[in-house]
């Protein structure tokens, strides 16, 4: 597999310029699982503020790839690099702790606990009782906290005591958005965040998006949705059987070009059956 | 729906129908206890609401009570601990047997260590054997710490402990004098409510216990937000067996000796009153409150029938559908919550 020739000459620029102040980086990253590759000699960087499209079919290694980013599996080879420095990412506490973030597919929300519970999840307001002998769950402080930051991002809820399991597809998503944001969070990752909500949530969802690009915060989103990537990214890249397989800026390409580097076509014309699907 | 926000319009109204179902979720155990004690009111007036017959009950369920709260903890992680009975057996008969050999505060300590080893190891095997459940690894601890139970016993009972192993299970606090007679209170009934406080304030103000609410409502959610799953999980299972070895040390206060069939089955009894008391079998559901509403209401119904002369075999059939009946009053309160 070769990289795709890019569409106007300024990528190749743009690339330098961004490997400079990149955020964060992939370099040469595999990933097996005993014999099977998931990902091979992966790379590609993030900017600040930057939306970056990551597309390809099931299988192709994107989450595989968004999990490495995350610090949930460790790549088999290769290196990350955040802000310019090499890092390792021993647990998704590591990640966490640099500003990655990330919002599964599956929303990881525990339905049995209220919003700003999940908010807090694992990063739980404490406070001191006894003296500081013991650490108590501070509820007021995490709902107060919660309400703020909800309304920040002018998410609406009723109350951050809503059980989550209350909750419709589109109101869980704006709060596994809200949770990954909850501290300076520096870049989120977010798997098929629209791919589960109804038609009227989907917008909502991405102008949520768009809302973290104008605060600084860089995303990678992993959509399927061609509206998705065209409505919020910056740029588009292509995986297909776990290696890159091509990229560009957004505005140098179309949505037919992207959906042919998903099947593993390059330039792609719109004149082939599956487009028409 | 006209809300042009969708994202605040899927929530509905908490409306009163909702609020009521809210407050019977919380507070239904207490009214089921309510009508439970009149109705043994109703049916035997002198002898029920005595004092004598009301710390009775509670006494005779301080066992069955340490053994839920750690159940209902295990149970809380969508797990599921067999072995407290055995567990309960092989902590006595440890320190039934040291008693005779060593001093009173090392065998008194004995019992819950015991105890709380058993649970280490079913903690540890459960995470890091990477059993498929719980319930295989707290199988093998039942029969394990049965016969090894046996074997630190002989097989046989050993009585005669030293006073300051028996007080948690026996000593009697003197209260004051009515009714013609001294009147006193079972040390272990303090001890149950405190227990029962504590652990209340564990479960709902610490972060150690609201994690382990969202443990059981989803591990993987927890597992994404950097909390040590596996470690919390060998926590709950060593208290739980640490229980078990409290239970033990009752039980054996109570009773002046050790044996080594003490608890057979005990460990269902467990699981039953932390059911009928609310928990969700599938984890992340339940309360400290709830849990000591379950133990009352088996208390309360074994307590009515034999002051009415039923006999036990009766008991086991309303034991039974009891349980049933708790959990399918369980299974349509939630679907009444979810569609109003």
């Amino acid at each position: 597999m070769k990289w795709a020739i890019p569409k106007g000459g300024d990528l190749q620029k743009a690339n330098e310029h961004r490997q400079q102040s990149a955020i964060l980086e992939a370099r040469g990253i595999s990933k097996y699982f005993g014999a099977v590759t998931a990902l091979e000699d992966v790379s590609f960087s993030l900017g600040r503020g930057e939306v970056i499209g990551i597309v390809g079919d099931n299988g192709a290694g994107k989450s595989t790839l968004m999990k490495v980013l995350s610090g949930l599996h460790r790549p088999s080879k290769g290196k990350l690099f955040f802000e310019g420095q090499e890092v390792r990412f021993a647990s998704p506490s590591d990640a966490r702790r640099l500003g990655i973030e990330m919002v599964y597919q599956d929303l990881a929300l525990a339905e049995n606990m209220n919003i700003a519970e999940n908010i807090y999840l694992g990063t739980e307001p404490r406070k001191k009782v006894l003296g500081g002998l013991a650490s108590f769950y501070d509820h007021r402080k995490a709902k107060a906290q919660a309400s703020e930051h909800l309304e920040n991002l002018r998410i609406h809820v009723k109350s951050v005591e809503q059980a989550v399991g209350d909750l419709s597809g589109g109101q869980r998503q704006a709060v596994a958005i809200a949770r990954a944001t909850a501290f300076d969070a520096r870049v989120v990752i977010m798997d098929e965040p629209t791919a589960a909500l109804a038609i009227r949530e989907v917008g909502k969802v991405l102008d949520l998006i768009k809302d973290l690009k104008k605060r600084g915060i860089s995303v990678i989103l992993i959509s399927h949705r061609m509206d998705d990537i065209f409505y919020v990214c910056d740029r588009v890249l292509a995986l297909f059987h776990g290696r890159n397989f091509a990229h560009a800026n957004l505005k140098d390409t179309n949505r037919s070009e992207v959906i042919g580097w998903i099947m593993g076509t390059l330039n792609h014309e719109g004149t082939l059956a599956h487009d028409q699907l | 729906m006209t809300n042009s926000d969708p994202l605040a319009a899927a929530g509905q109204e908490p409306g009163k129908p909702r609020n009521a179902v809210r407050l019977l979720d919380k507070y239904g155990i207490l009214l089921v206890i309510l009508v439970l004690s009149l109705v043994l009111y109703a049916t035997q007036p002198d002898v029920f609401f005595t004092w004598r017959n009301l710390t009775n009950i509670l006494t005779q369920n301080s066992v069955h009570a340490v053994l839920a709260i750690g159940m209902f903890m295990v149970i809380l992680t969508a797990g599921i601990d067999l072995s407290v009975g055995s567990v309960l057996a092989l902590s006595m008969m440890s320190l039934a047997v040291a008693s005779g050999h060593v001093p009173w505060p090392v065998a008194l300590l004995l019992g819950p260590l015991v105890g709380a080893a058993a649970g280490f190891v079913n903690g540890v095997g459960i995470t890091k054997l990477k059993m498929p459940h719980p319930f295989i690894m707290t199988l093998g601890m039942l029969f394990a710490a049965r016969g090894l139970a046996n074997i630190v016993s002989g097989g046989v009972p050993h009585s005669g402990l030293p006073d300051p192993v028996r007080f948690l299970g026996s000593a009697r606090i003197p209260v004051g004098e009515w009714g013609d007679r001294a009147q006193t209170l079972p040390f272990v009934v303090i001890f149950i409510l405190v227990l029962y406080v504590v652990f209340h304030i564990i479960f709902e103000h610490t972060v150690f216990g609201r994690r382990l609410y969202a443990i059981g409502g989803n591990p993987q959610a927890a597992k994404v937000s950097g909390i040590d799953v596996d470690r919390h999980l060998i926590v709950v299972y060593t208290i739980c067996g640490f229980m078990a070895g409290l239970a033990g040390l009752i039980m054996a206060g109570r009773t002046n000796s050790g044996f080594p069939n003490a608890g057979i089955g005990i460990e269902l009894e467990a699981i039953a009153a932390v059911i009928i008391g609310g928990a969700s079998f599938f984890g992340g559901r339940g309360t400290v409150i709830g849990v000591f509403g379950g133990v009352l209401v088996m208390g309360l119904i074994n307590n009515g029938l034999n002051l009415n002369n039923v006999s036990v075999f009766y008991q086991q059939v309303l034991i039974g559908i009891i349980i049933v009946v708790a959990v399918s009053v369980d299974v349509f309160r939630r679907e009444v919550s979810k569609r109003s």
